[in-house]
């Protein structure tokens, strides 16, 4: 707080900025969603990240399918994953041709009712011209009985800058699914 | 513009204890975010997971899905209608001179409909690296968290903990 006084009132340096910024929420109602967008991502942070909650309609143990810049040719991206289900581990990898980047860890329907997946996923460097992008998340959920914890990590193979994330459900993303997009600036 | 990602309280075990809550949590956040810097009073060779209650709830409405590798075994395991969660991992033991990292994330926190989640990681040098995912099958807004080694243990003195508030638009 002194250093944003000095910045107003004298020559000091400048009030800080923040550099954790919450860019858009979305927080499916009551007709659920198969899909989540965000679009028009400004390009004027570092880094991405897409904290959320989901459930889908139906199901169980399901996964969130992750679109980049409306690309969903399987043939852009390549994904590996490391996760357990409380009894075993399981580590799988695709290449391109196979999926869109997702990650692991969505209740469905079938599921014990109130319990949603939770994940973490970080986008870094999302606006740099020069390096595919690289998808990296931690997601799961837990079911008193069953459940799933898994690091997932995905590339899609483009040099353009993201400006625009897709979240796809394997049915239909249930009323109080949210998903919250942060800007991270260094 | 207001703090996004904003400090709520920080605590330092000063001499063993074996538990600490934070309390009074606002509900004016998105998601909470702790992250804690600990080890237990655990002999070396047994490692206690950092177990966590909501709102003093000691009840068994928790349970956990969790990933482990050892450095040669991957392993996954759970518990069921647990008195707490375990949601990043285990803690050094009191001997050593580590003090394990560990961040837990706890989404929509405040929301009154959905049973809460946390999920986290860990790691203890030289014996695991984790991660790990924790419910408490209740609808109500978390006001406090409670941490303890497992409810059995001590933390060492030196532990830290602090409890972050992520605020979404």
């Amino acid at each position: 707080m002194l250093n944003s006084l000095v910045g107003i009132y004298g020559n000091g340096v400048p009030a800080s900025t923040n550099s954790y910024e919450s860019i858009q929420t979305v927080t499916v109602g009551a007709g659920g969603a198969s899909s989540v967008d965000f679009t028009s991502i400004p390009s004027t942070y570092t880094h991405l990240q897409v904290r959320y909650i989901n459930r889908s309609s139906s199901g169980s143990a399901l996964s969130t399918f992750v679109r980049l810049n409306t690309d969903t040719s399987t043939a852009n991206y390549s994904v590996h994953r490391l996760f357990g289900d409380g009894a075993s581990v399981t580590a799988q990898g695709w290449g391109t041709g196979s999926f869109t980047a997702f990650v692991t860890g969505t209740t469905g329907g079938s599921d014990t009712a109130n319990t949603f997946g939770v994940g973490i996923i970080d986008i870094l460097d999302y606006a740099n011209v020069n390096k595919y992008k690289t998808i990296r998340a931690l997601g799961g959920y837990d079911a008193n009985g069953s459940g799933q914890i898994s690091l997932n990590s995905s590339t899609w193979l483009n040099t353009t800058a993201v400006n625009a994330i897709r979240l796809d459900s394997q049915n239909t993303f249930v009323q109080n699914s949210t998903f919250a997009l942060y800007g991270i600036k260094a | 513009m207001a703090s996004t990602y904003t400090p709520i309280a920080t605590y330092t075990v000063a001499s063993a204890q074996a538990s600490y809550t934070f309390s009074s949590i606002p509900s004016t956040y998105t998601d909470l975010v702790l992250i804690g810097s600990c080890k237990s009073s655990a002999g070396s060779g047994s490692s206690y997971s950092l177990g966590m209650r909501f709102n003093g709830d000691a009840g068994t409405n928790y349970s956990s899905t969790y990933i482990i590798g050892s450095g040669s075994t991957a392993t996954s395991g759970r518990s069921t209608s647990a008195s707490y969660m375990m949601p990043a991992g285990t803690m050094a033991w009191s001997a050593s001179s580590e003090f394990t990292p560990m961040i837990v994330n706890i989404p929509n926190y405040s929301n009154t409909t959905t049973y809460k989640t946390a999920i986290g990681r860990g790691s203890q040098t030289g014996a695991y690296v984790m991660g790990s995912v924790g419910l408490w099958r209740s609808t109500s807004a978390i006001n406090s968290i409670t941490v303890a080694p497992e409810f059995s243990l001590n933390f060492e003195a030196g532990s830290t903990f602090t409890l972050y508030g992520i605020k979404a638009a």
